[in-house]
């Protein structure tokens, strides 16, 4: 294995989001923090607690899963749609670098870069509302398999896209919507019974719950079925990758 | 000599139907400067990319030093440093920062101090702090040349290197590239300018609507396809061609004071004494003779219309 190029990609995208710091942490932690104050206390004040749970630490895991899959998908397709654009990418393409080593590198630094963002999201919140992590190892794999799994997702959109516009098409209308209906604020047993049904079609759903379930021990779905859902998404990620790389996807002519 | 790289059977049809390579076969020795000519769109990047694995080709074989570009691509590929036409760049890195990372990405541990030498050869070592986004374009041409030499490669492929440079910078290029020679790389070059062919290339490949017509010694394929000029300053100008002078190809200026008669110089009788003699016995005096040898453009130039 080539880890000299691993660790040169790595490196290297790693240094684009500390000379971005703005954009790639300070943003999203001023924004999540918005949230929570508005949401927080506007909502907050009418519903004191959900499961148990008072209302602004029940979507404090909402709020660090929103942040980490749009900056997962945001960093990984940007990373790789960057090169693609400038035309960069020749080199990476006539280098002895095997696909799984540009991967690694790829995903692996975008997930870094939204762990560490979720991570002072949830710094953040613990001076907003007391937290409890019942169960940090699975707080931990929650956020490392979502991470890595929706950096993969945006490792795709980032080869699949052919404009800026199509890059951030997915994150807008598909991710964003699926995530503020996925259970970030609110429990879905909430929902009257029809819209709950629909909701579990909703995979996001299934990571916050398994997140929050890490949090407080409460969660919407089981949590077997909220971690078996996310390695069924990192499967197919990774299936649609291992394929681009097969065909040279746009990639190789 | 050994070949260093070999082409065998490449084609390439791409997706939308377009064949850009037919059947290539190609060997370039090692050590040697080999150009590469073409016109615009005969399938000089195409080769090239297949060759670096930036283009998957249709059919075919390439090895580069015994490796197969597929089944051992590491060991190819690391032997190789390419220059592409386009300056693409990561804008907001640093210079030394990108040529770090090219080195990195080609699987060799860091070496500031053979970095610093590069950087220190194509005149950049002032700018190694600066982004690339701030350096005038003969600057970042320098810059893609010290990415592709910072992992040491063996072969370098400079595609269309001097497009768009100024002659001072061409001339450094010029004198880089026969450096890296000395040091033992082996240079493969695309170009239409005939000139930088001419100025440095050991052997020439013409390509043409994805084949390769010609592969020849540059000096071997100037004395063989070159043609000669006599130019002829007549004393007293010529209103028409006389009739006695008709059997030889000429050709007489607007203003009738020159006769120009182009010959092969490799054929038996190239015709040179009887001329003399014929405008003798027709009594056309000139003050002034000039032989001029073709150029390689215009070498080039006859054999792509030629296979047109």
């Amino acid at each position: 294995m080539n880890l000299r190029a691993v660790w040169a990609i790595y490196r290297m995208e790693m240094a684009r989001a500390f000379r971005t710091v703005l954009q790639s942490i300070v943003s999203p932690v001023i924004s999540t923090s918005l949230y929570f104050v508005v949401f927080g206390s506007a909502i907050g004040s009418r519903i004191t607690e959900i499961d148990g749970i008072s209302y602004g630490a029940f979507i404090v895991p909402g709020l660090i899963m929103l942040s980490l899959l749009t900056q997962s998908i945001s960093n990984a397709s940007f990373a790789i749609y960057f090169p693609k654009f400038v035309g960069s990418i020749y080199e990476l393409l006539s280098a002895p670098v095997s696909y799984l080593e540009i991967v690694i590198a790829y995903v692996g630094g975008a997930a870094t870069k939204s762990i560490i963002l979720g991570l002072i999201i949830l710094a953040t919140a613990s001076l907003f509302v007391p937290l409890t992590i019942l169960h940090p190892f699975w707080m931990v794999a929650f956020l490392v398999l979502t991470a890595v799994t929706f950096s993969l997702f945006g490792f795709i959109i980032g080869i699949w896209a052919k404009s800026f516009e199509q890059l951030q098409l997915v994150p807008l209308l598909i991710i964003t919507p699926l995530t503020f209906l996925g259970g970030s604020f609110y429990s879905i047993n909430m929902l009257p019974g029809i819209w709950k049904t629909i909701t579990l079609f909703n995979p996001v759903v299934y990571l916050i719950s398994g997140f929050r379930w890490s949090f407080y021990g409460k969660s919407d779905v089981s949590v077997g079925i909220s971690l078996g859902m996310t390695l069924v998404f990192l499967a197919v990620c990774i299936a649609i990758v291992a394929w681009i790389f097969r065909t040279g996807y746009r990639l190789r002519n | 000599m050994p070949s260093i790289l070999s082409i065998s059977g490449v084609s390439k049809t791409y997706a939308t139907g377009f064949t850009a390579l037919k059947e290539v076969n190609l060997d370039i020795q090692r050590g040697e400067i080999f150009a590469l000519l073409g016109p615009n769109g005969a399938g000089k990047t195409t080769l090239i990319s297949i060759v670096c694995g930036i283009v998957n080709r249709s059919s075919g074989t390439v090895t580069v030093d015994g490796h197969d570009i597929n089944k051992d691509y590491r060991a190819a590929r690391s032997l190789i440093g390419l220059v592409p036409q386009e300056l693409t760049i990561d804008a907001f890195e640093s210079v030394w920062a990108t040529v770090s990372y090219s080195r990195g990405l080609f699987g060799k541990p860091a070496n500031p101090a053979f970095v610093e030498k590069v950087l220190r050869d194509l005149s950049l070592w002032d700018k190694k702090d600066a982004k690339a986004i701030t350096l005038s374009g003969g600057m970042k041409r320098r810059l893609m040349i010290a990415k592709a030499l910072s992992h040491e490669p063996r072969i370098l492929f400079l595609d269309e290197p001097t497009a768009g440079v100024d002659v001072e910078l061409r001339q450094d290029m010029w004198e880089m590239v026969r450096r890296l020679r000395e040091d033992g790389v082996t240079i493969i070059l695309t170009t239409h300018y005939i000139e930088e062919a001419e100025a440095m290339a050991d052997r020439v490949g013409v390509i043409n609507r994805g084949e390769i017509i010609l592969v020849e010694n540059k000096a071997e394929l100037m004395r063989k396809l070159g043609r000669k000029r006599l130019v002829l300053e007549l004393r007293n100008p010529l209103t028409a061609m006389p009739e006695a002078l008709s059997r030889y190809a000429l050709e007489l200026s607007a203003d009738g004071g020159q006769l120009t008669y182009t010959y092969d110089n490799q054929a038996e009788r190239p015709g040179v004494a009887s001329l003399i003699r014929d405008l003798e016995a027709s009594g056309i005096q000139f003050r002034d003779i000039d032989t001029q040898n073709s150029s390689l453009e215009e070498i080039f130039v006859n054999l792509v219309r030629r296979d047109a």
